[in-house]
């Protein structure tokens, strides 16, 4: 690709971008939200047109109308969510819209002796007539990505492939990745995990702000050069809050206590204590049981066992309404489903949960309304020109502050953040935990949950660490360090 | 492999064990339930209702919905009786004609719907209005059709049988238990189990029902399918008129009224989804079975009035969506995101 | 009531302009060409005209609508409203007149307008409650929870009637239907106290927010705190006390209740009055204010269609263009289409 630009209304997502795939290559597509990594790959299949620029394939000039047209271009996609029919069969799912036919009938037997034979490339053996929904989702995507070979693609796009996968599946995919690049297949490899790009990727591209910042062999690009080209600035700039004090925590702040909670195939029993004033990290790999526990804690979920307690008195929560009335708030993990509402203002989103708790007959005036959302999205420094525009015009980052407003409005004693971090860009990042710092100092009592392990360690003050939906260890001031905590997923004794 | 069968087909065994269950009960309560006679009735007499079903079971299964068909009956079968009975037309050709029309009408609902992202419920809305009046509009009252060839099509099927040379004994079986009406219903259903099932028009329905959006990505062609299965049903629902006209030997512009609600009974009664993307037309077979079965035991009861119809559908209705919730419920799969 | 101007889509104009327009269009068609029309006399202290008719005729049709808009905030949808005017209207005449074909004369209200009112009123509520129940506690979807008591509902009210017309004379009953009250009918009265009351709860108090939210996104909502369960039921119970009292002055207005034909299709047209005043069948925001000249349009349409003397039938056929017309202007892409077209021949 040359030259690239495209713009929409009010602004510029990609000017003058390069971007050179060469065959039997893994070539990593990085950059931080709003960089233009997905609209530059919208271009390539067909789902945007470019403004301006030329993309070739072997030379050739080519220009994708749809995606159906990409892909007989020979571009698949594979993304997050698994774009297959759930309720199909696998079989189903790979044959679509190509079925054989003999005589004018589907050729059921064909179908599903063909799909056995595309999924053995991949090294999967699965009963093809049963429905794809049935299959975790590292089996669909593997059932995906068989799709996209069968339709004989040269470039293979995996968008966010890995964010759902455990270790084990990631290992899976990489497996199969570099099968697939000693084919002669381009892979574009879209992702956040820098571990990840490491592993697999031959060169990696950057993009920032909507431009190309450079295209880089990957054994030649150090680490902490590459976060610095993602976010513009050398790693020694970085603002870095200051590593978290040890804090005096005593029996007298406990605010919460659970003991023995659980709920099977979603978490074992496990003890957890909050303080007031302290910040609890949860940490542990994906699928660990993190957000089990906060849903347990703030009654998205019935626990099967153990009890909660709230400074000392036994409560039962049932729903997050519950929760909230016992001074709980959440920053789910998923805002997009469990807390935006997309078409209510800025203004009624950052301020829902409170009307919520106050009830439907004591309705917020407008102006208090006005005056409570403004102090946040200052505080927060959110941006926006208008805070009456639908909150699905915002962009990620500040839709993610906005949800971080509507609990901080409803002044919990106990907060708990999922993922607060994840989708915003660095430097919000650190603004976030800036206001985590302060929060932990007023006496608000924090639990933490956070995929980046470096995030943990700097602002818990204590830390529960979960493997595979089970606590196995908690860490306390100078013992919270990255070595200790992964030790403590792999398993092996902590001395 | 159990599991993926009985997920499968969970609902349509289900179905089909309250079918059973409600044809042997009304046997034992009612003397000559059993006769052949009265099963024969069951696709006789709902011949146009199972047409019906028929197509909307495409258009549900696509994700969509389609209020006009019980309006299109009455239409269809003014249309046929007007050109047949006052400007001379021959049957067959005003059939054809329908029909064609009807699937035109589809067809256009469904480009509205599809390339105007319109609601199908609004449009087909739409729809029932205009085909009603419009059926008003060509005439205002019922008409009688006297035209010679209509018994002569009824006695289709027994003047095939002797062509044929079939014994004697044979034609008059034929005659007495396959009337045209049930001949044509089972065509048609015969048609619809192919369509869905071997082609590739069937398959991207229910891929589309599934997850329209991963059908769009998956390079399926979403928007002629729609117009498609709409124009299918369209042409269905003429259909029916046609075989209204059959049935009752006149058209008639109120004929099909509240229709499309049974038509829509009887799909989700067979089992498919309102959502889409499950189901199968032999379920809807099933669901007009047992409509027929209901209707006829309150009808043989005689005690009964026949408004008992409606509330029996009615809780037959309740009763599979809420056994439809219940397996979704225990068998569902859909894993949720680890973290 | 009213949506807030011009913060929904910043691209383009607030929906209830739409509907708005072709009111106003509708009207001046009329003013130029029938006569009449716009006249309004003063007889015995009451007004009459063509204006107060068409509300007077639109009363059932209004009242459902803003049941209808408040359930479709919440993404739902009630198809049995026609049903429960039937039942309302079945239940209120048989208690009043108790005919002896009818079940309903077992039981001896004294007569009493009040109490047949009352009860009438409180299973229309309980039915609407039901079919929130099916929504909410079993997950059924709304369309086919209501269509249940759609298919059924009609049965019950038969069944109440044994299939007959059930007639009445009592006074207050016919006041309803028929009545004045400070020189306008009394179905004006009621639905505009109606409006203005439903306008207040749901403005003047959180519920209006909390409906959206729950139409909008459901899981944030429970998320946030609010009840979804509690809020739909809520909305579906109130669309049957809606339909309910529309089905009284249904039966009132004809001094009788006819369980095959009361509030026939009526769903449809309340449906209809509701996307046509903006609010979106997906849910979340609503406008109260928008389906009511939805509903009025709707009725327009009809009278104005019968004051040119053209034939009834053709009614239905008009509805159908207009309602096509109201929702492709709605469409985004039709307006970029025609945008296109005309911006092509302009240059």
């Amino acid at each position: 690709m040359k030259g690239v630009r495209k713009t929409f209304p009010g602004m510029i997502a990609l000017d003058d971008v390069n971007f050179t795939l060469r065959a039997g290559e893994i070539h990593a597509l990085m950059g931080e939200n709003g960089a233009g990594k997905s609209t530059l790959i919208k271009i390539i299949t067909g789902v945007h047109r470019r403004d301006a620029g030329a993309i070739l394939l072997d030379g050739q000039p080519i220009e994708a109308h749809s995606p159906a047209h990409a892909q007989m271009l020979g571009i698949s996609t594979v993304y997050q969510e698994i774009n297959l029919i759930p309720q199909l069969s696998v079989a189903e799912n790979l044959h679509l819209g190509r079925q054989p036919m003999k005589l004018a009938r589907i050729d059921w037997k064909t179908i599903r002796r063909r799909a056995r034979e595309s999924l053995a490339r991949l090294e999967l053996d699965i009963d093809v007539t049963r429905p794809l929904a049935s299959f975790s989702i590292a089996i669909q995507q593997l059932v995906a990505i068989a799709r996209s070979l069968d339709v004989e693609a040269r470039i293979l796009i995996l968008d966010e492939p890995t964010s759902s996968l455990d270790e084990n599946e990631v290992k899976q995919l990489f497996t199969v990745m570099r099968r697939l690049k000693s084919t002669g297949l381009g892979i574009i490899f879209i992702t956040h995990f820098i571990d990840q790009v490491y592993e697999v990727a031959d060169r990696i591209t950057v993009l920032r702000n909507g431009r190309l910042v450079g295209e880089y062999e990957t054994a030649q690009l150090p680490r902490l050069e590459l976060i610095g080209k993602m976010i513009g600035r050398t790693a020694a700039d970085t603002p870095r809050p200051e590593r978290a004090r040890p804090h005096g925590v005593t029996e007298r702040n406990i605010f919460l206590q659970a003991n023995g909670l659980g709920r099977k195939g979603s978490i074992a029993p496990l003890d957890i204590t909050a303080h007031s004033g302290e910040v609890l990290g949860l940490a542990g790999l994906l699928g660990s049981g993190r957000t089990e526990i906060a849903c347990l804690l703030f009654g998205l979920d019935r626990p099967d066992s153990g009890g909660i307690a709230v400074r000392g008195r036994k409560v039962r929560i049932n729903s997050p309404r519950k929760a909230i009335a016992e001074g709980f708030g959440m920053l789910p993990e998923d805002r997009q489903s469990q807390g935006l509402v997309p078409d209510l203002s800025l203004r009624e989103n950052i301020t829902l949960a409170l009307q919520a708790r106050r009830g439907w007959l004591k309705p917020l005036s407008r102006k208090r309304q006005a005056e409570i959302a403004d102090r946040f999205i200052s505080a927060l420094n959110i941006d926006t020109t208008n805070a009456e525009k639908p909150i699905r015009f915002l962009s990620g980052g500040n839709q993610q502050k906005a949800i971080l407003a509507r609990w901080l409005a409803t002044e919990p004693a106990l907060l708990i953040l999922d993922e607060p971090t994840r989708g915003i860009d660095v430097g919000a990042k650190a603004e976030v935990e800036k206001l985590i710092a302060s929060l932990r100092d007023r006496g608000m009592s924090i639990i933490f949950i956070s995929s980046e392990l470096e995030e943990v360690v700097r602002d818990s003050q204590r830390v529960i660490v979960l493997r595979d939906r089970a606590k196995v260890a908690e860490l306390t001031a100078e013992d919270i360090t990255e070595k200790r905590i992964m030790l403590a997923i792999a398993g092996s004794e902590t001395t | 492999m159990i599991a993926g069968w009985l997920q499968r087909y969970a609902t349509l065994a289900t179905t089909a064990l309250v079918c059973l269950l409600l044809y042997i009960v009304a046997g034992s309560l009612y003397a000559g339930f059993f006769s052949p006679r009265v099963f024969v009735g069951f696709f006789a007499d709902n011949a146009f209702l199972g047409i019906v079903a028929v197509g909307m079971t495409f258009v549900i299964l696509s994700g969509g919905i389609d209020l006009s068909v019980g309006a299109m009956i009455g239409c269809s079968s003014i249309v046929i009786a007007t050109l047949v009975e006052q400007a001379g037309w021959h049957p067959l050709a005003a059939v054809l004609l329908m029909l064609l029309l009807g699937a035109l009408f589809g067809a256009s609902m469904g480009s509205l719907i599809h390339f105007f992202t319109l609601p199908p419920f609004i449009v087909t809305l739409a729809g029932m209005f205009f085909a009603r009046g419009m059926g008003f509009v060509v005439h205002e009252e019922s008409i009688a059709i006297r035209h010679e060839f209509y018994p002569a099509l009824n006695d289709l099927p027994a003047t095939l049988a002797s062509w044929l040379h079939l014994p004697d004994g044979g034609v008059q079986f034929v005659g007495r238990y396959l009337p045209l009406t049930a001949v044509i219903f089972l065509l048609v259903l015969a048609v619809g189990i192919y369509l869905a099932h071997w082609t590739r028009f069937g398959r991207n329905t229910y891929a589309i029902g599934g997850d329209e959006d991963s059908a769009v990505l998956m390079g399926l062609p979403v928007g002629r399918t729609k117009v498609q299965a709409y124009a299918l049903n369209g042409f269905c629902s003429a259909l029916a008129g046609a075989v209204y006209t059959l049935y009752t030997f006149s058209g008639n512009p109120t004929a099909g009224t509240m229709l499309e609600l049974d038509a829509i009974a009887a799909v989700v009664i067979g089992g498919t989804l309102l959502t889409g993307g499950a189901g199968y037309v032999a379920g809807t077979l099933l669901g007009v079975l047992i409509f027929g079965i209901i209707q006829t035991a309150i009808i043989f009861d005689g005690t009964l009035s026949s408004w008992w119809t409606r509330i029996a559908i009615g809780f037959l209705v309740m009763v599979f969506i809420l056994l439809q919730r219940l397996f979704q419920r225990t068998l569902g799969s859909a894993r949720r995101r680890p973290s | 009531m009213k949506r807030r101007q011009g913060q929904r889509r910043s691209l383009s104009m607030p929906r209830i302009v739409w509907p708005l327009i072709a009111l106003a269009l509708l009207l001046l068609f009329n003013l130029f060409f029938t006569d009449g029309f716009f006249h309004i006399e003063v007889r015995d202290g009451r007004l009459y005209g063509s204006l107060i008719d068409i509300i007077d005729r639109a009363a059932p049709v209004i009242l459902v609508s803003m049941g209808m808009t408040l359930v479709i905030a919440t993404a739902g949808i009630d198809l049995s409203v026609g049903a429960v005017m039937a039942i309302a209207g079945a239940l209120a005449a048989g208690l009043i007149a108790r005919p002896e074909y009818s079940v309903l004369s077992n039981f001896d209200i004294g007569g009493s307008f009040a109490v047949a009112l009352l009860i009438a009123l409180l299973i229309s509520a309980l039915a609407g409650a039901g079919n929130g129940t099916l929504v909410t506690v079993f997950g059924v979807q709304p369309i086919v929870a209501t269509l249940i008591l759609m298919v059924a509902g009609r049965g019950i009210a038969q069944l109440l009637t044994s299939g007959q017309i059930v007639t009445f004379r009592h006074e207050s009953f016919a006041y309803l239907g028929n009545g004045f009250f400070l020189g306008l009918p009394v179905t004006i009265t009621i639905v505009v106290a109606m409006l203005l009351m439903i306008g207040l709860l749901v403005r003047r108090t959180a519920l209006g927010l909390f409906i959206e939210a729950v139409g909008d996104n459901p899981t944030a909502s429970r998320h946030a705190g609010v009840r979804p369960h509690f809020i739909r039921l809520f909305v579906y119970s109130l669309c049957g006390l809606l339909a309910g009292l529309a089905g009284l002055i249904a039966a009132a207005d004809i001094q009788a209740a006819d369980a095959n034909n009361a509030g026939l299709y009526i769903e449809l047209d309340a449906i209809l009055a509701v996307v046509i005043g903006g609010t979106a069948l997906t849910g979340g925001r609503f406008s109260l204010l928008g389906s009511v000249i939805g509903a009025l349009l709707i009725q327009s349409i009809t009278t104005t269609i019968l004051s040119r003397g053209v034939p009834v039938q053709y009614t239905l056929v008009v509805k159908a263009a207009v309602v096509i017309a109201v929702c492709l202007l709605q469409s985004e892409r039709f307006r970029l289409l025609i945008m296109h077209q005309l911006r092509r021949d302009g240059s």
